[in-house]
């Protein structure tokens, strides 16, 4: 298992280099000058000249990678960028010469609490409804929550979004204005100001785990094993809580992992919409902004993420059920 | 009357059991008035092709046919199991009526330690320690050949081979000293070898304890090692009953003889013998064909076979049932004749 888990850590870092060479190939195939983007509209071509110079776009793209990967210092603070410098950092954004990875840290806790706290949600609301209608299929209860699954996993994020905010915050003031405030800081204010944010995610995911549970558990209740616990005389709560339940939840659990995983770079309309300042909404604006180094540093994080939460689910998967070893 | 003289009842005894599914094309009937009694230390062997109700019969009995209406009656130990409260039939289940099925893989609960699932049926119906039915469980493993059980019991159902599986479904039936088990087609899943140690096993415990069994098979092989009386279904009816002496030496029957016919006998490939096996398909349990249900496939129909059903009657009268129009004559001449040679 360890040396499973090893392997599989070195092949993230590949993975990673991967990613960022293609993110490189990708910047260089889009439209748009990051000189010109990053100077004042008036300015004229010999500074954007020099700021071209400066953030060295007039060099080759396998040079600007390899300065990317470990290049001189460009800012002028005495320190050299680069990826395999130690400390490493991911170089300093075009728009506001700040470090990358300063900004991407500061962000992080943003979409975090915006990935876990809706995860929370969309299992409590998902999970309970899909047993609800697994175990009594074709029943009123079942089919409302196939109303539910159909009007969740069909309505688009932003109209939820919209839709939350302006019944519970513009018109009825029942939360008050989305706002990030750290966990550490006052948890009750960041639960409040995260609310909406959450309930607009989870809504479509609640949905779709709805569907998934009930889909699960059906296929389990028609399982010999669960045939052989009626049999052996188990009153009914066991044979569900024992020998349904998770057979049912170990292949929803894995991808949570997944879900989990892709959200924390992914809530780009959520942020946005909300005005959170986190992973996605820097995506948003680095792209805007072509901020190289910015965008470079957001598809590496989220692809770490994405790539750190398959190697959990993978390794969980194995706690979870006895029959999975690696080796 | 019971051998032993335990009793003037019978310890199983089902009266006139009737099955009804309904489905979006109609209503199912999966059993249609079946009536059988099982002494103590018997076994009985429901035989018949796949769907023609067996493992539904047993089913029922302990309330685990889902969505099924139930009628008839099941008499055990002065009880009618269709009548119990759902508490009550669950009591019985595990602890009076065991059972064991066909595939002991899929069978047993992969996530959990087969020990854990034995001592699960221990502590389900008696007040005892956790410690206490682990070490019963380990007892039973030894009971039933599992080699080095004080290990063994913390195995996950995937690190058994399948005989071990079945043996250990085995245990975990009999933990309770069930007075009787319903063993659902336990070989058919097996290696031919691993079956037999199958059979050896029921009938060797089925000695010690006296545990009366019910075994449902496709395989009339297994009902002539192990039955003492034999129930032969077709269609969800029963169409012959009897002891395994006379099903198997004077069958009155055309459905068994083609069950019969469709064994190949030791020695067959050398006189290039062909197996005979019943023509066509078994019926569509919605609608069934009109008289005998078997008369389409059967190759000695006549006038009366399609137009009116024939009653399970005792022809020679000695506890010998069978549902066919053909007279007990010919039911012998043609069993004689064309039929016994060819097997």
């Amino acid at each position: 298992m360890l040396r499973y888990v090893i392997r599989r850590l070195i092949w993230v870092v590949f993975l990673l280099f991967a990613v960022s060479v293609v993110t490189f190939v990708l910047f260089f195939l889009m439209p748009g000058d990051p000189a010109a983007a990053s100077v004042p509209r008036q300015a004229t071509p010999e500074v954007v000249e020099q700021v071209r110079e400066r953030m060295g776009l007039n060099q080759p793209v396998w040079k600007q990678y390899r300065d990317f990967l470990h290049g001189p210092d460009r800012i002028g603070v005495g320190q050299p960028s680069g990826v395999l410098n130690w400390p490493p950092n991911l170089g300093y954004s075009f728009k506001n010469q700040e470090p990358v990875l300063d900004i991407i840290v500061d962000r992080l806790p943003v979409s975090m609490s915006l990935a876990i706290g809706s995860a929370v949600l969309w299992l409590v609301i998902g999970i309970p409804l899909g047993i609800q209608a697994a175990l009594k299929p074709g029943s009123l209860r079942d089919r409302a929550s196939t109303a539910f699954a159909l009007f969740g996993a069909s309505a688009p994020v932003f109209l939820v979004g919209v839709t939350l905010l302006y019944f519970f915050y513009f018109k009825f003031r029942i939360f008050p204005a989305p706002k990030y405030t750290p966990f550490t800081e006052n948890p009750l204010l960041w639960a409040q100001g995260l609310f909406l944010a959450w309930l607009t995610v989870a809504v479509g995911l609640a949905a779709l785990y709805t569907r998934l549970t009930r889909g699960s558990m059906l296929d389990v209740q028609g399982e010999d094993f669960v045939r052989t616990a009626r049999a052996k005389g188990l009153v009914e709560r066991r044979v569900v809580g024992r020998h349904i339940l998770r057979p049912t939840l170990t292949p929803i659990v894995t991808i949570l992992g997944l879900d989990l995983g892709a959200l924390i770079g992914g809530a780009i309309v959520t942020e946005v919409l909300f005005g959170l300042p986190g992973i996605a909404q820097a995506t948003v604006k680095a792209l805007i902004d072509l901020d190289l180094p910015m965008i470079v540093g957001v598809v590496l994080t989220s692809a770490f993420f994405v790539i750190m939460f398959n190697l959990i689910v993978d390794i969980l998967y194995a706690v979870l059920d006895p029959r999975v070893r690696y080796s | 009357m019971s051998a032993d003289g335990s009793g003037p009842l019978q310890l199983l005894e089902v009266e006139d059991l009737r099955v009804r599914f309904n489905s979006p094309d109609g209503v199912v009937k999966a059993v249609d008035g079946v009536s059988f009694s099982l002494d103590r230390g018997q076994t009985l062997a429901i035989v018949g092709e796949s769907g023609s109700g067996k493992s539904v019969t047993c089913l029922s009995l302990m309330g685990l046919a889902r969505g099924a209406k139930v009628t008839g009656s099941a008499t055990f130990e002065g009880r009618d199991l269709l009548k119990l409260h759902r508490d009550e039939l669950r009591e019985v289940r595990g602890k009076k009526v065991a059972m064991i099925f066909q595939d002991p893989l899929s069978s047993l609960n992969p996530y959990y330690k087969v020990g854990w699932q034995i001592s699960e049926m221990i502590l389900a119906h008696e007040k005892t320690s956790k410690k206490e039915a682990r070490e019963r469980s380990i007892e039973l493993l030894k009971l039933v050949g599992i080699p080095r059980p004080e290990r063994r019991v913390d195995d996950y159902p995937h690190q058994f081979s399948g005989g071990m599986r079945q043996r250990a479904m085995i245990a975990m039936a009999l933990s309770l000293d069930p007075a009787v088990l319903i063993a659902d087609e336990p070989t058919t899943a097996l290696d031919v070898t691993v079956q037999a140690q199958i059979l050896d096993l029921l009938a060797r415990l089925q000695d010690e304890l006296g545990t009366a069994i019910i075994m449902i098979t496709h395989d009339l092989g297994v009902v002539a090692e192990i039955a003492d009386e034999v129930l032969v279904m077709y269609a969800g009816k029963p169409v012959e009953i009897g002891d395994r002496f006379t099903v198997f030496k004077e069958p009155h029957m055309p459905y068994t003889w083609g069950l019969l016919q469709s064994i190949p006998s030791v020695g067959s490939e050398h006189t290039g013998e062909r197996l005979t096996p019943i023509k066509g398909l078994p019926p569509s349990l919605i609608h069934l064909p009109s008289g005998c249900s078997f008369h389409p496939r059967c190759p000695y129909v006549f006038e009366r076979c399609p137009v009116e059903e024939p009653e399970l009657l005792d022809w020679p009268g000695n506890g010998h049932l069978s549902a066919c129009h053909l007279s007990l004559e010919d039911k012998q001449r043609i069993w004689e004749t064309e039929v016994a040679p060819t097997r």
